[in-house]
């Protein structure tokens, strides 16, 4: 088999590019590994999706719905229960090795990929926490799934380890289905999620918040079951500081300490990393270094607000078309786009002037809380942009369009936050 | 008493206090004074949730209220929720429960079941 442009993952991000490149008129295979489109959404039951997109408050289900059906209306072709394995670079395009129970494995050909898997959840042993290996310790996400699709509870006393927006919903999901949640542990002196998720799943139902605290201890019974947790208050450099124990009698304890792009598929292939994304680096067209080859979504960089992503993963999923349409684009000459200061990260990137029609909309996370910050962009002496902004914090994304026609070839483009 | 609130209407997350007389103070835009109003007098929220089902390939479909609910009557809501059983396919915005507890909101589905 041989495609225009194939799509791996069918979750928001790959929803919405694959419904943007057949606009175009391209020959699409999606591919999902679960039974069902849609992705993490199917499993995010709270509402809070589709503000931006809709102008209505939707549940996650719902607004994977409504991609859902736009895709089948479509009439693009895809594949479920069906797993990419490996992907291989071939001359003018791909190799996709896949698999599924009912075909096997298969190989298929195509020029462009568009990759959205997602992200996964860190789980225990990114982080160090001492003590026995009990049942009982598990990521938020996966409890979630149990509880909201297969329907069963994981325990009846809870306790979660950082304040990641997915471990404050289970906080308030938990809690609703009869558990006692005795509190949230956070490492940080400020909360990893939205201020709304604190005060809705928090602060209603009275679930402490432990700032500046983690679990130091993890003790199991005979038959290895969670028994116990002991949280212990940090010092400024994260330190457990001795006399601060608290010891908590749980049978679960949640894990939401952060969520990694899943680009596994990427080991073999030439691209350039991010560190601080963890992800790789693409251009304005969300290409990665192997020409032909587009991420976005959470694959591509952690979003908070599903609306980005939809509209990411639009603008990506039209560039890939643009690369099929163009046979090759010819890489120009780049710029690289840099984060300054107070910036975990900026995304895209480089500016690539072979992409010169494409608008540049740039995304970045703060590295702390600032009240009032100046952002602005310049590239060598001259400034491009100049913004004052108020309240900008870590959990929450940030996103402002370049103008590419005050962009120039030459010097790189500096993004760059003061506190005022 | 001072009353002390978080105003969630935007990421601001404004630190809004009330004292004795009514005084509002904190809220950086008018808004936060009608959030805090409606927290005071009738805080309502939305509950979702899932409903058991009688097909054992999926065993819950995820539920919402409709419109918010007094935030009193959530755990009351939630049990309700949890007596449900669907027994037929249904598609997403059927409703499950009608006028829920009396409050004129309806359970209704936010997925497709087996529709
Ligand atoms: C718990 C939680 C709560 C959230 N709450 C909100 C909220 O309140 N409001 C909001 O706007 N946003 C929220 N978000 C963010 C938003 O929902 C997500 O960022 C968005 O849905 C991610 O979409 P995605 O397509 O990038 O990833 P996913 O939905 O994870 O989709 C990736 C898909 O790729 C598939 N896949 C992966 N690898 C392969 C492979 N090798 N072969 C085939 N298929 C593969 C996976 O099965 C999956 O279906 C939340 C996210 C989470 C996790
Ligand atoms: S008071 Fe206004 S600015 Fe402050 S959080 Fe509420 S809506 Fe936002």
């Amino acid at each position: 088999m041989n495609k225009e442009i194939i799509v791996i993952g069918g979750g928001a991000s790959g929803l919405a590019a694959a419904i943007a490149a057949k606009e175009e008129g391209r020959d699409i295979l999606l591919i999902e590994k679960e039974s069902k489109l849609g992705g993490i959404l199917n499993q995010c039951i709270h509402n809070g999706f589709g503000l931006e997109v809709f102008k209505e408050e939707y549940t996650g289900p719902e607004y994977a719905n409504k991609y859902v059906q736009k895709f089948h209306e479509s009439k693009i072709d895809f594949l479920l229960d069906t797993t990419v394995l490996h992907i291989d670079k071939i001359e003018n395009g791909f190799e996709i090795i896949l698999s599924s129970k009912v075909t096997g494995m298969k190989k298929v050909t195509c020029q462009s990929i568009i990759m959205s898997t997602g992200c996964y959840e860190r789980t225990r042993g990114s982080i160090s926490i001492p003590g026995d290996r009990p049942y009982g310790v598990i990521t938020a996400g996966s409890a979630q799934r149990y509880l909201n699709i297969d329907g069963y509870m994981i325990g009846k006393k809870v306790f979660i380890l950082g304040s990641g927006d997915i471990g404050l919903i289970m906080a308030r999901r938990m809690y609703l289905e009869g558990a006692e949640v005795l509190g949230v542990a956070e490492l940080m002196p400020y909360s990893n999620g939205l201020t709304r998720n604190i005060v809705q799943c928090l602060n209603d139902y009275n679930i402490p918040l432990y700032l500046s605290h983690t679990v130091t201890e993890i003790h199991g019974n005979d038959d290895n079951r969670l028994e116990s947790i002991v949280i212990q208050e940090v010092n400024q450099s994260y330190q457990p500081i001795p006399g601060t124990e608290r010891e908590f009698s749980v049978d679960t304890l949640l894990l939401s300490i952060g969520l990694v792009p899943d680009i596994t598929l990427m080991d073999n292939l030439d691209v350039e990393h991010d560190l601080k994304t963890k992800s790789v680096k693409v251009n304005q067209a969300y290409e990665t270094s192997v020409p032909g080859l587009f991420i976005c979504g959470n694959s591509l960089q952690v979003h908070d607000l599903v609306d980005n992503v939809s509209m990411e993963s639009e603008r990506a999923g039209k560039c890939a078309s643009e690369f099929v349409l163009a046979k090759k684009i010819e890489s120009n000459e780049s710029i690289k786009i840099k984060a300054g200061n107070n910036l975990l990260f900026v995304t895209p990137h480089y500016v690539d002037f072979a992409w010169a029609s494409r608008e540049t909309v740039i995304q970045f996370r703060s590295t702390s809380k600032i009240e009032k910050a100046l952002l602005t962009v310049s590239q060598g002496d001259k400034e491009l942009l100049s913004k004052r902004k108020s309240f900008i914090v870590p959990a929450e994304m940030e996103t402002f369009t370049l103008d590419m026609n005050q962009i120039e070839k030459g010097s790189d483009i500096l993004v760059n936050l003061e506190v005022l | 008493m001072e009353k002390n609130f978080i105003c969630i209407l935007c990421p601001r997350g404004c630190r809004i206090k009330v004292d004795d007389e009514g005084t509002i103070t904190g809220n950086f835009c008018k808004r936060g004074i009608g959030y805090v109003q409606t927290e005071m007098t009738a805080p309502t929220r939305v509950v979702t949730s899932t409903v058991r089902t009688i097909y054992k390939e999926i065993p819950r479909i995820s539920v919402k209220t409709d419109i918010p609910i007094p935030k009193g009557l959530i755990m009351d809501v939630m049990q309700k929720i949890n007596e449900a059983v669907i027994d037929k396919p249904m598609a997403i915005g059927d409703i499950i429960i009608e006028n829920i507890l009396d409050t004129g909101s309806n359970i209704v589905l936010t997925k497709p079941c087996l529709k």
